[in-house]
């Protein structure tokens, strides 16, 4: 790099600046939000005055099922990743490392469904989880939620499991393994890396998952996370809770975070396995 | 058929099944009721009506009720909602996302932290965005309306989610904010992948850095750019959450999913809410494959 004049330096760092500040404040302001209870709540300061728990207590005491959400959600997305990747997994060693007529078209199937509408499904799928017996429970959401999940999935895997070198799986055959083994014990360990991208993001759309969640469920202690806190309000309309919301969006939203921040180039290289090359 | 072939069919199983139980029996499902009068409350009990829910007398389309236009409509304003919705922010988070991925392309200290903090949006639920900003945005106690007034750019604080005039303007810039990280990185992946040689030889030459981007590192980036920007537009057509959430569902803002939503289960029209939803399906459809083509053929003249 040769020598940037000091305008420019200064306008980037500007710009850094400005971008950094964008992206984390809203943030920063719900945390400080969560830590103020009473009438410090309507002052706009980044610094909580007399900081408190009180209102990330208040989310777990008295009439809400909080605890209850949380449990749901956890359970809903974590049974949705397992249920794609295992489906995903096999399909993509079928569509990554074998030759066969339609192959293409099955492709691009699956990308198309990965990209409809999920509204569009909304009544054939209410009369199918009526008809499971799953309306009204949390774990019934597993099976809409495959419909967006399983399809990216299938999708990145496959993109992985083709970068993986022939020479190992011929070196297998020799040995005598048959396909499932070749998935499972000498595929599977090489995958880790794609497996936890991959997942991460089915994970955090399970998480976030909100139409679905809106529609299927109806008992209030059945509810997953979104739709809670979408649901938090006062004794009257004019009464919201701001506190108690801010301190739910806290809990939801600092595991993701971690997860994000902690994975991140996982998480990039799958997105980009997922999107640059389809 | 060869084993391995049998294998391949074997191991696809369990997913094409998935796939036929979750998404195309209920879509085929979907479209069935679009031709009748079901109501949610009794599923099996709807009578085929043909083409009513779309263009019968209180149909989607061509309705002879809409005295004032498809447009005034209620689907007519969900449509037009979508689109402008979908319009605009996909192509202000492109704007941003190139934006920030050119600066993040830069060499500078705290590089790192930059790019961990700019992902923060993106982890974040898309609720509790909309919460968040709902409470940065409230008409009386919100920290935008003080900080606006205190600069003194607006004179009475705005009640940004409520007001018709900026309720869906607000939700583009809630949803610019979120989804601009996403845009940047994958515009970022692409402009890691471009070769070092050309830039090196643009600088030897003088080129001035702005004919550089235009006639260099746009050209190179297209490709991904535009399949970046598909998936956003397909995911933004289908908007639902953020509107539901921040404008609390009200008719001005109401998006297509929202529209199918309210009359299938809110209003339990089965029948015409499916003929919203297949309709939305196909209008989709149609703008994923038009927006292509366009793509493709400026790629092509590009390439000759």
């Amino acid at each position: 790099m040769n020598e940037r004049p000091l305008l420019g330096t200064v306008l980037l760092y500007l710009c850094a600046a400005l971008a950094v500040v964008v992206s984390v404040y809203p943030f920063l302001y719900a945390l400080a939000t969560s830590f103020k209870s009473g009438t410090a709540l309507f002052g706009t300061s980044l610094w909580p005055a007399a900081p408190s728990w009180r209102n990330y207590v208040a989310l777990f005491e008295g009439g809400l099922p909080f605890g209850r959400h949380l449990l749901n959600s956890v359970i809903v997305s974590t049974l949705t990743v397992a249920l794609a990747l295992l489906m995903g997994l096999t399909a993509a060693y079928a569509l990554g490392r074998i030759e066969f007529k339609g192959k293409g078209l099955l492709l691009m199937t699956v990308l198309a469904v990965s990209m409809f509408p999920q509204v569009a499904v909304l009544s054939g799928m209410f009369e199918l989880i009526r008809a499971l017996g799953l309306y009204n429970h949390a774990i019934g959401l597993i099976v809409p939620y495959t419909v967006f999940t399983l399809p990216f999935t299938v999708w990145i895997l496959t993109t992985f499991m083709r970068q993986l070198p022939i020479d190992l799986e011929e070196a297998a055959i020799m040995d005598g393994c048959g396909p499932l083994r070749i998935v499972f014990q000498v595929f599977m360990p090489l995958l880790w890396p794609a497996l936890v991208s991959t997942g991460l993001l089915a994970f955090i759309c399970a998480w976030n998952e909100f139409l679905y969640a809106l529609t299927f469920v109806v008992e209030d202690t059945e509810r997953t996370v979104p739709v809670g806190i979408s649901q938090i309000s006062g004794a009257t309309a004019y009464e919201i809770p701001w506190g108690s919301i801010m301190a739910a969006s806290v809990i939801v939203t600092v595991p993701l975070l971690l997860l994000v921040l902690v994975f991140q180039q996982k998480i990039v290289s799958g997105l980009t396995a997922g999107a640059v090359k389809g | 058929m060869s084993s391995r072939t049998r294998t391949a069919w074997l191991f696809m199983a369990p997913m094409l099944v998935g796939l036929v139980v979750v998404a195309a029996w209920p879509l085929a499902r979907s479209i069935w009721f679009s031709f009748t009068d079901t109501n949610i409350n009794d599923i099996a009990g709807g009578k085929f009506v043909g083409l009513d829910n779309y263009i019968g007398e209180y149909g989607l389309f061509f309705n002879p009720n809409y005295t004032q236009g498809f447009w005034a409509s209620d689907w007519g304003i969900a449509v037009r909602n979508t689109f402008k919705f979908a319009i605009v922010s996909v192509a202000l988070e492109t704007l941003a996302g190139l934006g920030v991925a050119m600066l993040l392309n830069q060499q500078f200290r705290g590089r790192a932290f930059v790019r961990t903090a700019v992902l923060v949006p993106w982890a974040i639920p898309t609720i509790v965005s909309a919460k968040m900003w709902g409470w940065m945005l409230h008409d009386q106690f919100g920290v935008i309306n003080q900080m606006l007034v205190d600069v003194g750019l607006i004179a009475h604080k705005i009640a940004w989610a409520a007001n018709p005039d900026y309720a869906l303007w607000t939700v583009v810039a809630v949803d610019v904010w979120k989804t601009t990280p996403f845009m940047a990185l994958l515009i970022l992946a692409a402009l890691q992948t471009l070769p070092g040689d050309c830039y090196e030889a643009a600088r030897v030459d003088g080129v001035h850095p702005l004919r550089v981007f235009f006639k260099i590192t746009l050209p190179l980036i297209k490709h991904p750019l535009m399949v970046a920007v598909v998936f956003r537009l397909l995911d933004a057509l289908r908007i639902f959450d953020l509107i539901y959430v921040l404008t609390s569902n009200s008719s001005s803002t109401i998006s297509m999913s929202g529209f199918v939503r309210r009359e299938t289960v809110d209003n339990g029209n089965m029948g015409y809410g499916s003929a919203a939803s297949t309709s939305l399906f196909l209008i989709i459809l149609v703008s994923a494959v038009l927006f292509l083509r366009v793509a493709r053929v400026r790629l092509s003249e590009h390439a000759r």
